[in-house]
């Protein structure tokens, strides 16, 4: 019985530890200095909204966090593990429990639809034989509405439905954090609407923690359970959307504007 | 000052070269093989290009052989004009000119297929979906091209001496049997053996230095563009190279 507690307390200290946390990160290219000193944790099944202006390093951030940069200085821990120092194999299976849905898609343009999602499920989980592959694949195409694209090439697809794709792709599997790099960019307002309650309903029923960096404000104060504004390589405020948007400050008040 | 940089710049590119082609020694060449991808580059870039090497060699061997024909009359020794072909064809017209169209071919097309993926970020998408992309894409590349090229060449020599064949018997005629024999006769594996190990080396630079240009593409179209560009004549300017070395290495090793 005690120790049926104790397994059920460590459970709760893990739940409520924080999924990511990055501490007094730098990063410059060359003398052009990029992260200065940046410090954020993420909670579980917290969604953040990094808030910058181009350039600011946003994207620079969420690439240090899934291992495509490495910070010059500072720690970078994913799930309680320190990911900066990782070799290939150990950059593998943090990755595992990570999603990165690029800006441009990524979408394998050589690979139909089905291929481009079969690509990182046969290479994370090898044991899964023919029909659990389609399977999944099904499944996650089935969960961003475009099942019947399966067998299409992406040049046959519009820039909503690639998003969706990379979308699918990122989800098959089931990352325990997501990282969206500008996920409406380039897409017409309806469209973005539509992505946007996408992303928050497979944030909820995957019980995802988000990293989203997005300059599209009505994608922020749907999404966002907290916002974080990068200015100079820091994190110059936080605090949730209404929060921010009541600010006085300047820096602050001109991405709400 | 500009001659300095120049020098700067081609021994900075050269050592980048050298680091790329040892990263492919230490990491593409460890296990685990991506064996799928390797066979339909294999495929791409082999039997894709048989058409055009098939078609090169036939031109190449015939028109050698109208060329040299009025010069070797003038001599009087026509009788030795498939002997000469053959020898040209398989030491060093066959594997130098396949080199080059598949330079031209191959190169291209991967500096253009990495440097598009780079740029689209298909390179980081494939590493986060836990892929080496080195593994995947530029080991299975300069293997296939280490292999397909030398097979492609000994395809290029046999059409090329068929060409030969019918540019003899445009001005006379000779019996296709005693042609191949004359020819034969001449061959020793001396002349075949190292013309076929040095088109391993000019496949290898071919797609080492597609990958490399490919791979280090800069943003936006017209840096996949110029990609494409050098890495064609950057890899057309290293078979030579390589060829002129490996003429002095058979030199040296007696094989001439």
């Amino acid at each position: 019985m005690e120790e049926k507690l104790n397994t059920n307390n460590e459970t709760e200290s893990q739940k409520n530890e924080p999924v990511i946390v990055m501490s007094n990160l730098y990063k410059a290219f060359g003398d052009n200095k990029i992260l200065e000193d940046f410090s954020l944790s993420i909670q579980r099944e917290e969604s953040v909204v990094v808030l910058g202006k181009s350039g600011a390093g946003k994207s620079v951030l969420i690439k240090c966090i899934i291992g495509l940069l490495t910070p010059d200085k500072g720690s970078i821990k994913v799930l309680g593990e320190e990911v900066t120092g990782l070799d290939e194999d150990g950059l593998a299976a943090a990755r595992k429990k990570i999603g990165f849905l690029f800006q441009a898609n990524a979408i394998y343009d050589s690979m139909t639809v089905r291929e481009n999602l079969e690509f990182p499920l046969r290479r994370h989980w090898t044991d899964l034989n023919e029909t659990e592959v389609l399977e999944k694949v099904k499944e996650a195409l089935e969960s961003v509405g475009l099942e019947h694209t399966i067998d299409m090439m992406p040049a046959e697809l519009s820039g909503g439905m690639l998003k969706r794709v990379a979308l699918a792709r990122t989800l098959i599997l089931k990352p325990e954090i997501m990282l969206y790099d500008e996920p409406t960019t380039g897409l017409d307002p309806i469209t973005s609407k539509e992505i946007d309650q996408l992303i928050l309903t497979l944030q909820k029923k995957l019980k995802t923690s988000s990293i989203i960096i997005s300059h599209d404000m009505s994608c922020v104060k749907v999404i966002a359970d907290r916002v974080v504004i990068l200015l100079d390589g820091k994190c110059y405020a936080e605090g949730t959307y209404k929060e921010l948007e009541s600010s006085d400050d300047p820096n602050i008040n001109q991405f709400f504007q | 000052m500009s001659i300095i940089s120049s020098i700067r710049d081609f021994l900075d590119e050269t050592g980048k070269i050298s680091r790329f082609a040892g990263r492919f020694f230490s990491h593409g060449l460890k296990p685990k093989f991506e064996i799928k991808e390797l066979l339909s580059q294999c495929y791409l870039i082999g039997y894709m290009s048989l058409p055009l090497v098939a078609l090169t060699g036939f031109i190449i061997g015939l028109v050698l052989t109208m060329q040299l024909r009025p010069s070797l009359v003038t001599y009087g020794v026509q009788s030795e004009l498939p002997v000469m072909v053959g020898i040209a064809i398989v030491r060093e017209v066959g594997p130098i000119i396949t080199a080059l169209i598949f330079a031209g071919k191959i190169a291209s097309s991967i500096g253009a297929e990495l440097g598009s993926m780079k740029v689209t970020e298909q390179i980081d998408s494939m590493e986060v979906s836990g892929t080496n992309p080195f593994k995947y894409l530029v080991a299975t590349r300069v293997i296939a091209t280490s292999l397909m090229l030398p097979l492609l060449t000994i395809l290029a020599d046999a059409i090329a001496l068929f060409g030969a064949y019918i540019g003899v018997n445009i001005k006379s005629v000779t019996n296709i049997k005693f042609f191949f024999m004359q020819v034969f006769e001449s061959l020793s594996y001396s002349d075949i053996i190292p013309a076929v190990i040095k088109t391993v080396f000019f496949g290898f630079a071919v797609g080492l230095i597609g990958c490399y240009k490919g791979f280090n593409s800069t943003k936006g179209t017209q840096g996949v563009g110029k990609s494409a560009n050098s890495a064609v004549v950057l890899s057309s300017v290293l078979i030579f190279v390589l060829d002129l070395l490996t003429v002095q290495l058979t030199n040296l090793l007696g094989f001439n």
